[in-house]
């Protein structure tokens, strides 16, 4: 029935081991880790009788030292409720809620309400729910009765509701929670019913559309079991007219754990402690494919194809939650670059990067990355929901982050959507103008913080950039790019000689010259293409020693340490080589004056200007053997 | 399922309703006999019942079961009618 819980090998054994802790704590403990889990109604009360001592006698200090959030409902019916009380307790565990709960005398809610109930008040509850049957709203109508006629009791019907409602605020300080109505009666006309308005099914539709409307001008909020709790499970049936006409059970005990689920997220998102972001896997989560293998242009989604379709449609779910005010994230094990290049570059994406607050796309262990999202938004890990398709990597999660909610999915795509909205993670107890901008203002606040990291602390601000510069030998893919850039660098330029594509080519034909190109990327994006290097063996100098005869970097990049980095790179390359020295050369041509004392910078020391270079040119020298060059906050990838 | 099989499966139901791994049930057991066997668990006891061996009870039916005897008993016929 919880679909969205993992299954439990054996949870009956479970739950009769977990009775034998002696503590009444730690058996506290055990039922917050066993709740987590499917469960129907039975194994439900054996994890409410496990939590029981510990909830009851923990005191204050034993509830939050078990993260648990306590809260006081009251249920005020008028039928039996009696069974469904240890699945809300239950399911607030799960939402790290510790619920007390006080049940009405039955049936006698509204004198509790009008008259008072020294009990209730002495209980002082928080939250009222208030569950009524069709009977006792509105007693069924004569099916001649009028539109208009049906209006008018619907409306005496509600505004006595309202009273209540007004009652539960004013005499017991606490939100009210109102039931909508479930219609146990079969059809009377079949699709007819819907065209006369005294009919049951009209009858319960029409309160229900006057209860909800109601609720959104009083401040009430909703137990929506009319919309949230399904009309049939499987044989089961909402309402079960046997435990009706046996013990006045409106709700039929095999729903109780997600009746309690519906409470418990009530309570939660009264209580703030609704999920706040839903965390998304990447490839085969998202999308159909692996885009790493695949390509940008290889995985499925979007038109053409059910799959494509059906990952598309979860794409705009996800679009949805982060409008009304959901945040989004990325945690997936993938090359940043090319995670992102499926952003950017897919034209059926609905999902945007301006969408995600928090991308984080890498080969670290998603444990880890999910505290460092939790970390950069803000939030704690116990707000996050993650969604990834790969069993092994929510076992890793629930294992090693038991307080962030991993829902297990079907699998196929096409019910992922329907799998989290059944879980209910995001619940609302209201909406407001900051929820609907609110996904827009997190990402603009991660970017913030990082900025006012730079004013404070450069080492933070660069080492939560996390960024990677990729260096490869310039080979025919990136010639164009660093043909583009050898040509139009003008400020990071060392010496700025320009050469065509072919010239290029022809240089590093030489076995003897190294050409390298770097690419950078960082959390923000993949930077490109963003410097190059070109050393080869000058007759000026000793055979053993390389010029760097050309060194360029784009200016986006400037300030991040990215020269050390790519000067590490190029020594150990040269060293490779059995060079001894690289010198470095400066060439002023007007416009790279920022660049004058470069290797000075890198401690390169300066040597004579040889005889036959520019008379303005100026050298360096590094010799390789013992060179110190660390590289702290950019991890270098070489690939040959 | 033999007697001996119904036995044990609906002990088990008893065991997991009440919480209670001890309880062992005859066909004598009657509800007086067992801690908590008030009619809201009797009520749970049926659902149990019904989960574990798919089967349901009418209204008439359970009403008049005055002990785990009876109980079984009707379980069998319910499961040799399927």
């Amino acid at each position: 029935m919880l679909s969205w819980l993992p299954e439990h090998p054996d949870l009956g054994r479970a739950l009769s081991g977990a009775r034998a802790i002696a503590d009444p704590m730690d058996r506290l403990r055990a039922a917050v880790r066993l709740a987590g889990h499917d469960r129907d109604v039975v194994a439900t009360g054996r994890v409410d009788r496990l939590a029981g001592d510990g909830l009851r006698g923990g005191g204050p200090d034993g509830i939050a030292a078990n993260g648990l959030s306590p809260l006081r409902i009251a249920v005020l019916s008028s039928h039996t409720v009696d069974h469904l009380i240890p699945a809300i307790r239950v399911a607030g565990l799960n939402h790290r809620m510790a619920l007390s709960i006080h049940v009405g005398a039955y049936g006698l809610y509204r004198q509790a309400l009008l008259n008072g109930d020294p009990e209730l008040a002495d209980f002082a509850p928080q939250l009222v729910v208030l569950a009524l049957d069709m009977a006792a709203v509105l007693p069924g109508l004569p099916l001649g009765t009028s539109q208009d006629e049906v209006e008018a009791a619907v409306a005496a019907a509600v505004e006595d509701l309202r009273l209540l409602w007004r009652q539960i605020r004013a005499r017991y300080g606490a939100q009210p929670v109102q039931q909508t109505l479930v219609d146990p009666s079969p059809s009377l006309f079949g699709s007819f019913d819907g065209l006369v308005p005294a009919s049951p099914a009209s009858l319960c539709a029409r309160l229900n559309a006057a209860i909800r409307s109601a609720a959104r001008e009083d401040g009430a909020l909703l137990l929506d079991v009319d919309w949230q709790l399904p009309p049939r499970w499987g044989e089961a049936e909402r309402v079960d007219p046997v435990r009706w006409h046996q013990a006045k059970q409106l709700v039929n005990p095999t729903f109780a754990p997600l009746y309690g689920d519906l409470v418990a997220r009530v309570a939660a998102a009264l209580a703030g402690r609704s999920r706040k972001c839903l965390v998304l896997d990447l490839d085969n989560t998202v999308w159909g494919g692996v885009v790493g293998d695949d390509g940008v242009e290889g995985i499925r989604l979007g038109q053409g194809s059910a799959e494509g379709e059906a990952f598309l449609a979860f794409q705009r779910y996800a679009a949805r939650l982060a409008e009304r005010g959901v945040i989004l994230a990325v945690c997936s094990k993938n090359d940043d670059a090319v995670a992102r290049a499926a952003f950017d570059q897919h034209p059926e994406m609905a999902l945007r990067h301006s969408d995600i607050a928090c991308f984080v796309a890498n080969w670290t262990d998603k444990a880890t990355n999910l505290r460092e999202i939790a970390r950069r938004i803000n939030i704690g890990t116990d707000s996050l929901v993650f969604v990834d398709d790969n069993p092994a990597e929510r076992a890793l999660v629930r294992r090693e982050l038991p307080e962030v909610a991993v829902p297990e999915l079907p699998d196929d795509v096409s019910y992922y959507a329907a799998r989290i909205a059944q879980a209910g993670y995001f619940e609302a107890a209201s909406l407001t103008g900051d929820d609907l901008s609110r996904s827009r203002s997190y990402a603009a606040n991660a970017q913030r913080a990082a900025a006012m990291e730079t004013a404070t602390d450069m080492d933070g601000y660069l080492r939560s950039l996390e960024m990677r510069l990729t260096v490869r030998e310039i080979g025919p893919i990136d010639r164009p790019r660093a043909a583009q850039l050898i040509n139009k660098s003008n400020q990071f330029n060392l010496t700025t000689r320009r050469r065509t594509e072919q010239e290029l080519e022809a240089l590093l034909k030489d076995p003897s010259a190294l050409g390298y190109g770097f690419r950078l990327s960082d959390r923000f994006g993949d930077n490109g293409l963003i410097s190059v290097i070109l050393a080869r063996p000058d007759a000026a100098w000793p055979d053993d020693d390389l010029l760097i005869d050309t060194w360029l970097m784009s200016c986006r990049v400037l300030g991040r340490g990215v020269e050390a980095a790519a000067l590490a790179t190029l020594a150990k390359a040269a060293i490779r080589r059995g060079a001894a020295a690289l010198i470095g050369e400066y060439r002023p041509s007007g416009r790279n004056g920022m660049v004058a004392s470069h290797y000075e910078r890198l401690g390169f020391s300066p040597v004579e200007t040889p005889s036959g270079a520019a008379a303005d040119a100026r050298f360096w020298r590094l010799p390789l053997a013992g060179a110190d060059l660390p590289t702290p906050f950019i991890a270098v990838e070489l690939i040959q | 399922m033999t007697e001996a099989e119904l036995y044990d499966a609906f002990t088990e139901v008893i065991r997991d309703v009440f919480d209670d791994d001890t309880i062992v049930v005859g066909p004598e057991t009657t509800a007086e006999d067992v801690e908590g066997w008030d009619s809201q668990a009797h009520v749970m006891l049926i659902v149990a019942t019904e989960q574990r061996f798919g089967v349901r009870f009418r209204a008439s039916e359970f009403e008049s079961l005055r002990n785990v005897g009876e109980f079984v008993a009707l379980i069998a016929t319910k499961l040799t009618s399927r």
